[in-house]
């Protein structure tokens, strides 16, 4: 490495091998300290939050009614762990139903509508007062159509999610540069040869980062509708708990959701990079690039 | 290859004419160089031979065939090497392969063979050991070559080069010069460049033809009568820099004589 150091006289050339192997050491130690902490980082965030919390409750003596202290809301976890269970299984399950199905539906129609310009100024503005609409409002109108029960909570689940991946699947394939397009079109390539070959691996990046987003929205959609509309779920469950003024298990429901959510969003995020590596080439890789020859 | 009396406008019956009356044959095996100063309708020219473009007037023939739409007998390299990122060099390589008949059906049955044959050429360009690494692994030198391979791999009666070494330094545009003409050599088809660079089309073409701007004509042809294959140091020759100096004189009088006419409308 090429790095010349600060020191006028000429050192011997031995010694200043060695400095330089000492400096180097010294870099590669502080990298892994620094990633070290860069793992460690955001749990020492959370238990930071969750102390400060602790320490707030208990220094201004808030009531248990109004904020109950995360030690209370562990308790009432362990209390309730069944019931916890159970019903975490049911809007687990709830929301990636609907969540399949987002993507099922935002993966077609964002290949329609990115691949046609026609379609695309025809279906957008109709997307978008569609994605408007509160979707507290559609609830009942689903409850109306479909009876209290989970089908409500899957379709909500479904509505909320689908437009980000929609949008995100139209603008990968919109945005396809078109040098590209054209590789393949001079070769006499079918416009679905083309949105297969070019256009989807060019907007998978868009569509798993778009994943990201719904998988969150998805969790909000299906326990809005359950706390409306459910017999079963999270949030049929922490509406019961309100409705008994039991605030730390309504606090120990909003954890488990939190929860949830952080492990679908890892579990994107975990696809993606083994699926879109190539778009997100790290430095490290970089370097690999040989001489040119 | 005929093109015949062929003329492009962009935007309209008012837009721009940026091809007049272009008339040009090509034999089979021959290697064309066209060069000419920027904007003076060449890539037009490429657009419309590979029919990516209809022409306004005229005919374009390649195989005795009537070009209105891509045809499949055509390889084509561009001024980027336009590499798909998600795709491994080999996968590249392998692209016209997925999409041209008849490989298109044979591709399942015989991969192992098309594989075989992709490597070969990668080879040729001295790309053997970077098959499996992605394209922002490689230089830009490499993806070009990378991108003549692909150009190749499907066997096209033509291949079409638009200004492919034109980003690339000088040692590496030489080294590919060479290896293009190998390649040529080789498997022997008809191609077209286009090129801003004269020693370029003096060094790889058989005949060159030089083309004035806006509208773009085909102003005069010369040919190479270099035997092949030709060397590198054969470029530093007397001969071939008397070459060189002809062509670009007549480059510039038809620079000339265009700021003539633009002076003469104003």
């Amino acid at each position: 490495m090429p790095h010349d150091a600060p020191t006028p006289p000429p050192a011997p050339a031995q010694a200043r091998g060695s400095a330089n192997a000492r400096r180097v050491e010294a870099m590669a130690a502080a990298a892994r300290r620094r990633r070290r902490l860069q793992k460690l980082l955001p749990w020492l965030i959370i238990l930071a939050a969750f102390l400060l919390w602790e320490a707030v409750v208990r220094g201004f003596q808030v009531d248990p009614f109004i904020l109950p202290a995360p030690s209370a809301v562990a308790a009432s976890m362990v209390q309730w762990w069944q019931p916890l269970l159970d019903n975490a299984w049911q809007t687990l399950l709830t929301t990636l139903a609907g969540f399949a199905l987002a993507i099922v539906f935002g993966l077609l129609l964002g290949v329609l509508i990115g691949s046609s310009t026609l379609l695309y100024h025809g279906l957008y503005p109709l997307l978008i007062g569609f994605n408007s609409v509160p979707k507290v409002a559609v609830v009942p109108v689903l409850v109306i159509w479909f009876g209290i029960g989970t089908v409500p909570a899957i379709i909500t689940a479904f509505l909320i999610s689908f437009f980000p991946i929609v949008v995100n699947v139209a603008t990968g394939i919109a945005t396809v540069e078109p040098e590209l397009r054209d590789v393949l079109r001079a070769l006499g390539a079918r416009p679905s040869d083309i949105i297969r070959k070019v256009g989807l691996p060019r907007a998978m990046p868009y569509f798993f980062a778009s994943l990201k987003i719904a998988i969150t929205v998805a969790f909000v959609g299906s326990i809005l509708a359950e706390t409306v509309a459910a017999n079963k779920g999270i949030g049929q469950l922490m509406m019961s708990a309100s409705s008994r003024f039991d605030v730390p298990l309504v606090f120990a429901g909003l954890m488990v959701t939190a929860v949830m959510g952080v492990a679908m969003y890892a579990v994107a995020v975990a696809i993606e990079e083994r699926t879109t590596g190539w778009a997100m080439r790290g430095q490290a890789e970089q370097n690999v690039a040989s001489l040119n020859g | 290859m005929e093109i015949d009396q062929v003329s492009m406008r962009y935007g309209g019956v008012e837009g721009t004419l940026a091809l007049k009356d272009a008339t040009l044959h090509i034999r089979r095996g021959e290697f064309v160089a066209v060069v000419g100063p920027s904007g003076c309708g060449k890539s037009t020219l490429m657009k419309l031979v590979s029919g990516l473009w209809p022409s306004s007037a005229g005919s374009v023939i390649v195989a005795g065939q009537e070009v209105d739409r891509p045809l499949s007998v055509v390889g084509m390299a561009f001024q980027n090497p336009t590499l798909l990122p998600w795709r491994s060099i080999l996968d590249n390589v392998m692209l016209p392969l997925e999409v041209v008949e008849p490989h298109r059906r044979r591709l399942r049955a015989e991969r192992a063979a098309y594989e075989e044959k992709a490597r070969r050429l990668l080879a040729m360009v001295g790309l053997a050991g970077f098959e499996k690494k992605f394209p922002y692994q490689l230089s830009g030198g490499m993806q070009q070559r990378a991108s003549l391979c692909r150009a190749l791999v499907h066997d096209p009666q033509l291949l079409m080069l638009d200004e492919p070494f034109g980003a690339l330094d000088v040692f590496t545009r030489e080294d590919l010069w060479a290896q293009l003409q190998e390649v040529c050599l080789t498997l022997k088809p008809t191609v077209i460049l286009v090129t801003h660079d004269l020693k370029e089309a003096v060094y790889l073409a058989d005949r060159v033809l030089v083309m004035s701007s806006r509208p773009g004509r085909i102003l005069a042809e010369r040919s190479i009568p270099f035997p092949r294959p030709r060397r590198l140091d054969d470029t530093y020759s007397a001969e071939f820099q008397a070459l060189v100096h002809e062509l670009r004189d007549r480059i510039n009088a038809a620079r000339q004589g265009e700021g003539q006419e633009t002076a003469d409308a104003a």
